[in-house]
């Protein structure tokens, strides 16, 4: 077979990029934004739940893709959801096995990662209507694009609201000397809406392609 | 005056489409219908023109603000000679407030208007008067003793992410200034409210607490509704005296600036919560010292009365309509009231209610004019 594409032709290629930008999951889809707000007060466990994410979405496109041919319409959901749930369980059982602490810190958003909609968007959008090493390209790009976002507001509510990065102490002591103080407000929630709405007016500004016609 | 005017109108083609500080036109701009009754003509539709264009608004409402700032700097040298048991001139408890709020009042202004200058300049539009109002607004709703880095931070917070992310002046959801507060409070809570704020600087003063933190733990209130009134106790620079308060609005009523029905129903719909709580109390929790409080005390203490005349009354973020502004106003009384009562964590809903009726006020208003279509729909004959 001559005209058999190349594992990573510009296509293929695309598939990855564009979920890190033009098509980001958060910031233009606005999905999953309830996991970014609630695992990303500190920047190990949000990446944490990127790989995780990163792992359910790439094998588990995968899988449906390679079923997506036996898999009767009417119970598409219900396969679907199998399919996530085993993996969640599995990444679940690695991350206790290996990084219990961080583990105990995402708590329930491990396992609902189940309900993120980017999973399920992207099984029932790109993986039932295509081949499997597409599907894993583009479960890794979306995967991708939603942890980069995760990391970026991870790392700007940890050094607001606490000063530190990935746990270390980064605003030194004789500020604090000087009256200085953390922004409780980034450790709240809003403090990671707020940081998602300045991502997305930046990126909006960047490129004015995304601003919608009214 | 003639001088400034010839003055201004010879610079005035440089700053013009190229002239030499082209760039500058709206920082110019800004200057000049500041200083002068702006010559703009009207270039399509409705040409006639008031001259009180909204530099003339806002100013009125700086003016009604000026007896609060006023006497809030001598409050905050009363309260501080107060705690430490001197008596002191009037001159001195003024100088001493006087030397604590004007910096706060500088900085606020200095960090917003250089902010609202960067936008305008970028964006390539007029500079938005409507700081000239909330930089006087957020250093009155602070405590005295706030950290000035904390007055920068919030008031860029207001400006960029409240009013400029949504378009500026006109266009922002939220009360900016409201929304400074909010963000220190939710940001730093230990300076903006409890018993640590009014501690002076003196080691052997006391601490004291504003009469709501004091309800907020169980301690009796001890101090008398007519200092509440007129207000001699501890809280944020421009909230305690109720009396100065009514008479700026009695001046933004007169002027037309603000809206009588909005402060009317506010106080109304505060009252008659607050009188029902009153009512029920003895039967329903007779613990919580602040449903037993009698009604009117709600509206002198903390920021009822400020927020209803100054934050409520925001042309921008309150309803539009009349009969919508009522609704608005009642609502924002009713919610100020039900958060203090019903909230432990928050002692003062004033701040909250207002900024949760903001969100609500396009919708209020959607309603009220849909309604107003369906029942004049209602009047056409039905043709048969």
């Amino acid at each position: 077979m001559n005209n058999r594409e190349s594992l990573f032709s510009a296509k293929n290629r695309r598939l990855l990029t564009t979920p890190l930008g033009k098509e980001n999951p958060i910031t233009i889809q606005v999905l999953g934004i309830c996991s970014a707000l609630a695992v990303t007060v500190k920047l190990e466990p949000a990446f944490v739940m990127t790989i995780s994410v990163i792992a359910v979405l790439a094998v588990g496109n995968m899988i449906i893709s390679l079923l997506r041919r036996t898999i009767a319409p009417r119970i598409r959901i219900i396969v679907q959801l199998v399919v996530i749930a085993s993996l969640v369980i599995l990444v679940d059982q690695v991350l206790k096995a290996f990084v219990y602490d961080v583990s105990k810190q995402l708590s329930v958003f491990v396992g609902l990662i189940i309900t993120n909609c980017i999973i399920m968007g992207r099984f029932e959008a790109f993986a039932m209507s295509n081949k499997p090493w597409p599907s894993f390209l583009d479960g890794v790009g979306n995967a991708t694009g939603y942890g980069i976002i995760l990391i970026i507001v991870a790392f700007f509510r940890e050094l607001l609201g606490s000063g530190s990065v990935w746990g270390y102490q980064i605003a030194p002591q004789f500020l604090y000397d000087w009256g200085y103080k953390d922004n409780g407000l980034m450790i709240l929630p809003p403090g990671a809406l707020i940081v998602i709405g300045i991502i997305i007016w930046v990126q909006r500004s960047r490129d004015k392609e995304l601003i919608e016609e009214n | 005056m003639n001088g400034l005017r010839k003055f201004i109108d010879n610079i005035k083609p440089q700053f013009e489409k190229g002239g030499r500080f082209s760039y500058l036109q709206s920082t110019f701009d800004a200057f000049e219908t500041f200083l002068f009754v702006p010559n703009h003509t009207t270039r399509l539709g409705s040409h006639i023109r008031d001259y009180i264009d909204m530099k003339r608004t806002m100013s009125f409402v700086v003016i009604a603000l000026i007896p609060t700032l006023l006497f809030g700097m001598w409050n905050v040298g009363y309260q501080h000679f107060l705690s430490m048991g001197e008596s002191v001139t009037l001159w001195e408890n003024f100088w001493f407030g006087f030397v604590k709020v004007l910096p706060i009042v500088v900085v606020s202004y200095g960090v917003g208007l250089g902010i609202e200058f960067i936008f305008a300049q970028i964006r390539g539009h007029e500079v938005n008067e409507g700081f000239l109002v909330s930089g006087m607004l957020i250093p009155l709703v602070l405590p005295p003793d706030v950290p000035l880095w904390m007055v920068a931070v919030a008031t860029a917070f207001a400006v960029i992410i409240g009013k400029e992310v949504f378009g500026g002046t006109g266009m922002n959801i939220l009360n900016p200034a409201l929304t400074a507060r909010a963000f220190l409070f939710f940001a730093y809570p230990q300076d903006m409210s409890g018993d640590k704020v009014w501690i002076a600087e003196h080691g052997d003063a006391m601490s004291g607490a504003t009469p709501l933190g004091n309800l907020l733990t169980h301690q009796p209130l001890t101090t008398s509704a007519s200092d509440m009134f007129w207000g001699f106790i501890p809280g944020s620079i421009g909230e305690t005296s109720t009396f100065l308060i009514l008479l700026g609005a009695l001046f933004l009523i007169v002027t037309g600036v603000g809206s009588w029905r909005i402060i009317v129903s506010v106080f109304a719909g505060g009252f008659g919560l607050a009188a029902f709580f009153w009512a029920i109390a003895p039967y329903v929790a007779p613990d919580n010292a602040y449903m037993a409080l009698q009604p009117w005390y709600h509206l002198i203490m903390g920021g009822f009365a400020f927020g209803a005349v100054y934050m409520a009354t925001d042309p921008v973020t309150a309803a539009q309509t009349n009969r919508g502004k009522w609704i608005y106003g009642v609502l924002i009384g009713v919610m100020a009231v039900l958060i203090r009562v019903l909230n432990p964590a928050y002692p003062e809903g004033m701040m909250l209610a207002i900024l949760l009726l903001n969100v609500f006020a396009p919708l209020i208003d959607h309603y009220v004019v849909e309604g107003n279509i369906k029942k004049r729909l209602k009047r056409i004959p039905v043709k048969a």
